[in-house]
């Protein structure tokens, strides 16, 4: 659906007020990329404006010219009317434009208090003054309502904590722009709650707020004005609370996305392909049994922290377990090391694709053979370069992966790609079990709906697959089965196409009290 | 592992951060116990003053790669450093004749020079700190042989000058206390190099660069100007170290110097200083060379040869960094 551009401005722009923040036909292109092309945004006091885009669109390249990161090119940049040069993040911070980037900037050996005051620590002659920091801080965590001792360190607080320490970091510039790169990403209902409490807070106070973001039910819930952006180039402004969320995410990729409706296959007379039985290990995980059929997929669903990620690293052999037995096909295999998995036919594609699933500095077709190099072995130890080629070309047309060449640095792919790559990884490798932990974090709803439909026609050739995400309607829409857990312990089954509700009982069914402490007494 | 042992894990996260310091102090406590024991030479004031006094040299280059190792970089050229501020003191003194005040001046100036040319290759060229020392330390090594022609310089013309490591400022306090001044050199230079990273702005930076040096320049930080300050800092304190040798020897001695680095980077690592950089303290280091010495001097005193006192050095470091790599999986 086209809108233009100057009728989207025009329709939500009150032009009696001066916008806070002006950024006009900007360009940015960095070697071999054009990253920004007449990119334009206008933030005013008091609003939260979602800036929207799938991977690439050039969002985040434009806030960083924003914060001081990096320099334009050309266009013009304007602070509360006036045209402004910002050359350095210190500049950016002087002028009240402050950045909580995506990838936390925390010094995790550091103190919370130490973080937020980096590079203008309060002293008393050239010696530090430690006593006046944390009182600073502690300021700042009771103007935020935040219960966080200032001396504590980063290292010990929760993903949720740190990116309070980064708003608190930010408020302390007495920033009157605040930009946020996909701040939910990591944090469960309760703490998006507390996140949206603050930000309601700053919007009270005149702050505005750039809001980046990929979940379309945030930003209907938070933002007032949604940006979208394209290629580099900016394609409307629309308001967020009448603009149908069809509209949006076509304005982001160009097109129509089919939204493909779930259909629940009957497996009950396929095998069984992977079973778990009393799978424990301390807390984390408590007597977890569940299984899996071939040509099924099984959403695991709970809050952070419920034990997810435990189980399928247990399961895989990268975490130890104290005991619990794991059946392949119908036999019992020993898995104490992610080699005994693949072995068994076991993949894993983990949350943090590139620390642990890709191998980023090598090309696209080493990282499809990583896992089977022997298969490419050739007379003399030599690897056969032509046959590993092949391969990766084949995987690379089946499972359409983006990318110039089989010989592209992985690094260089957009997630949704770089997550194929991971995948064409295990399907090379036989494995007919896949555990996919989260495999859409950070991918772009384009990117998405492939994903999806790539999950769903693994499955149809009969793969067994669990799929573990914290994004109920990502669960609702894959699983055929529901597993929910909460706090190590699988408290429940439902069927494919229950209802987000019903989920959430069961994720939130906290064992009794106590239960809870009489097995701590066990253990203890 | 058991259902048992998982609370306990847990409740030693809360003290791992002193665990490991804590582990190197009680590897200490118990060589010198083991020594005692095996020895009742080893606890002889006279011996005990001598092993503090060979830590002096490798204690106080260990303190200068501690700041630089806790950014998250190595420097390599501190032994052939200090040996060119040695020789540097021995021209400025021996040569031109300078009084000793100037040659002390000289050879800390030195050093600091250097170690400022080091951290700007670092930080401004973006040369990786392994290179950019290992270069340094060659550099340095030929200039101290071509600076010196390749001979000694004694110091007999500056009657004072052994002194500094030498003489006993204590001693002539308290007679019964001849702590060489080299010993309370190196724990002057411990000090103060432990207020500077607790107390100052450079020490908070020094950590933070470690720690996440990107964090630390999106928060506006000058980066690289307090890069090349860490081992300007680092190469002032190895001319420190250039005159307790150059004292000791009553001469420079300009083919010295290359090994020192590893013995100052292993006394580092005993002391719990994470080569990742964000973390470590003087004091762990000050252990750590006490380690070392405490450990070549006992087994010296039992009568081992000198060939296995260095598989020893070594099997302890390994040991040390394995203890903190178990710390780690508590945590």
């Amino acid at each position: 659906m086209p809108i233009s551009p100057a009728t989207a401005l025009s329709s939500s722009v009150d032009a009696s007020v001066t916008p806070l923040v002006e950024m006009v036909d900007i360009d940015k292109a960095f070697p071999g990329v054009r990253a920004l092309s007449r990119a334009r945004f206008e933030l005013r006091a008091g609003e939260v404006h979602a800036l929207m885009g799938e991977n690439g669109a050039g969002k985040s390249t434009l806030m960083k010219i924003l914060s001081g990161v990096y320099t334009r090119d050309a266009g013009q940049v304007r602070l509360n009317g006036q045209p402004v040069e910002i050359t350095s993040p210190r500049q950016a911070q002087d002028m009240g434009i402050g950045i909580i980037h995506q990838e936390l900037a925390l010094m995790r050996d550091l103190t919370a208090a130490q973080n937020i005051f980096i590079g203008r620590e309060p002293r008393r002659a050239f010696l530090l003054d430690e006593g006046a920091l944390n009182r600073d801080t502690q300021a700042i965590f009771d103007s935020m309502n935040l219960k966080l001792e200032p001396t504590v360190k980063v290292e010990t607080l929760t993903i949720a904590k740190q990116q309070m320490v980064e708003i608190a970091k930010a408020l302390s510039y007495q920033s009157r722009v605040l930009i946020m790169d996909e701040p939910t990403a990591a944090l469960n209902d309760a703490e998006i709650a507390e996140l949206f409490t603050i930000i309601n807070r700053l919007k009270a106070e005149g702050v505005g707020i750039v809001y980046i973001s990929h979940k379309m039910d945030e930003i209907k819930r938070i933002s007032d004005r949604v940006t979208i952006m394209r290629d580099g180039e900016y394609v409307g402004t629309v308001p967020a609370a009448d603009t149908p969320i069809e509209t949006i995410i076509s304005m982001m990729v160009g097109r129509t996305l089919t939204n493909d409706a779930l259909v629940i296959p009957d497996t009950s007379a396929a095998p069984v392909a992977l079973e778990v039985r009393n799978l424990n290990r301390g807390r984390e995980i408590r007597d977890v049994s569940f299984s899996v059929r071939k040509g099924e997929i099984l959403g695991l669903a709970g809050l952070m922290g419920a034990g997810r990620t435990e189980v399928a690293r247990a399961i895989f052999g990268a975490d130890p377990r104290e005991s619990g037995e794991i059946w392949v096909n119908g036999n019992r295999v020993g898995i104490s090391s992610p080699q005994d998995a693949v072995r068994a036919g076991i993949g894993y594609l983990s949350e943090d694709r590139k620390q642990f699933g890709l191998a980023t500095g090598l090309d696209v077709r080493n990282n499809i053979a990583l896992a089977s190099l022997e298969r490419f072995i050739g007379p003399g130890g030599v690897i056969n370069d032509s046959a590993m080629h092949e391969t990766a070309e084949k995987f690379i047309r089946q499972l359409s992966i983006k990318t110039p060449s089989d010989t592209q640095e992985a690094r260089l792919l957009s997630g949704g790609n770089q997550q194929k790559v991971v995948i064409a990884k295990w399907l090379l490798r036989d494995c007919d079990i896949l555990i996919f932990d989260e495999p859409t974090r950070g991918i772009d709803v384009g990117a998405k709906a492939e994903i999806y439909k790539l999950l769903n026609a693994l499955a149809e050739q009969g793969r067994a697959i669990i799929v573990i995400s914290s994004e109920l309607p990502e669960i609702l829409r894959l699983s055929h089965r529901i597993a929910v857990m909460c706090e190590g312990r699988l408290t429940g089954v439902l069927p494919g196409g229950s209802s987000q509700e019903e989920i959430m009982r069961l994720a939130t069914l906290r064992p009794s009290a106590v239960a809870e402490t009489n097995s701590e007494r066990k253990s203890a | 592992m058991t259902d048992t042992t998982a609370p306990a894990a847990k409740s030693g996260v809360r003290i791992s951060g002193a665990f490991h310091r804590l582990l190197a102090f009680s590897g200490l406590i118990a060589l010198v116990v083991v020594f005692s024991i095996a020895s009742p030479n080893f606890m002889q004031t006279q011996n005990v003053l001598a092993i503090l006094q060979a830590t002096s040299v490798n204690g106080v280059l260990a303190i200068a790669a501690t700041l630089v190792i806790i950014t998250g970089g190595i420097d390599l050229s501190v032994g052939t450093l200090m040996t060119f501020c040695a020789v540097i003191t021995g021209v400025v003194l021996t040569n031109l004749g300078m009084p000793l005040p100037l040659g002390i001046l000289a050879s800390i100036l030195a050093g600091t020079f250097c170690g400022l040319i080091s951290g700007t290759i670092i930080a401004k060229l973006k040369v990786p700190p392994f290179i950019a020392t290992l270069g340094m330390m060659l550099i340095l090594k030929g200039l101290s042989l071509v600076i010196s022609g390749t001979k000694p310089i004694y110091f007999n013309d500056t009657p004072g000058f052994n002194q500094i490591a030498l003489g006993s400022a204590v001693g002539s306090i308290f007679p019964s206390l001849p702590v060489p001044n080299g010993v309370l050199i190196l724990f002057l230079v411990a000090a103060i190099a432990a207020f500077v990273l607790s107390r100052t702005a450079l020490g908070r930076y020094t950590f933070a660069l470690g720690s996440n040096e990107e964090a630390v320049r999106l928060s506006g930080v000058n980066v690289d100007r307090w890069k090349i300050a860490v081992y300007a800092t680092a190469g002032g304190i190895c001319g420190v170290a250039g005159l307790l040798i150059a004292s000791r020897l009553n001469s420079a001695q300009p083919a010295l110097g290359q090994g020192y680095e590893l013995d100052a980077i292993a006394a580092v690592v005993i002391g719990g200083t994470s080569l990742s950089g964000g973390r470590g303290t003087v004091v762990g280091t000050l252990i750590g060379a006490l380690i070392i010495s405490v450990l070549a001097n006992g087994l010296r005193i039992l009568s081992v040869a000198q060939e296995w006192q260095t598989v020893v050095t070594g099997s302890i470091i390994i040991l040390a960094v394995y203890a903190d790599i178990l710390r780690r999986r508590t945590l």
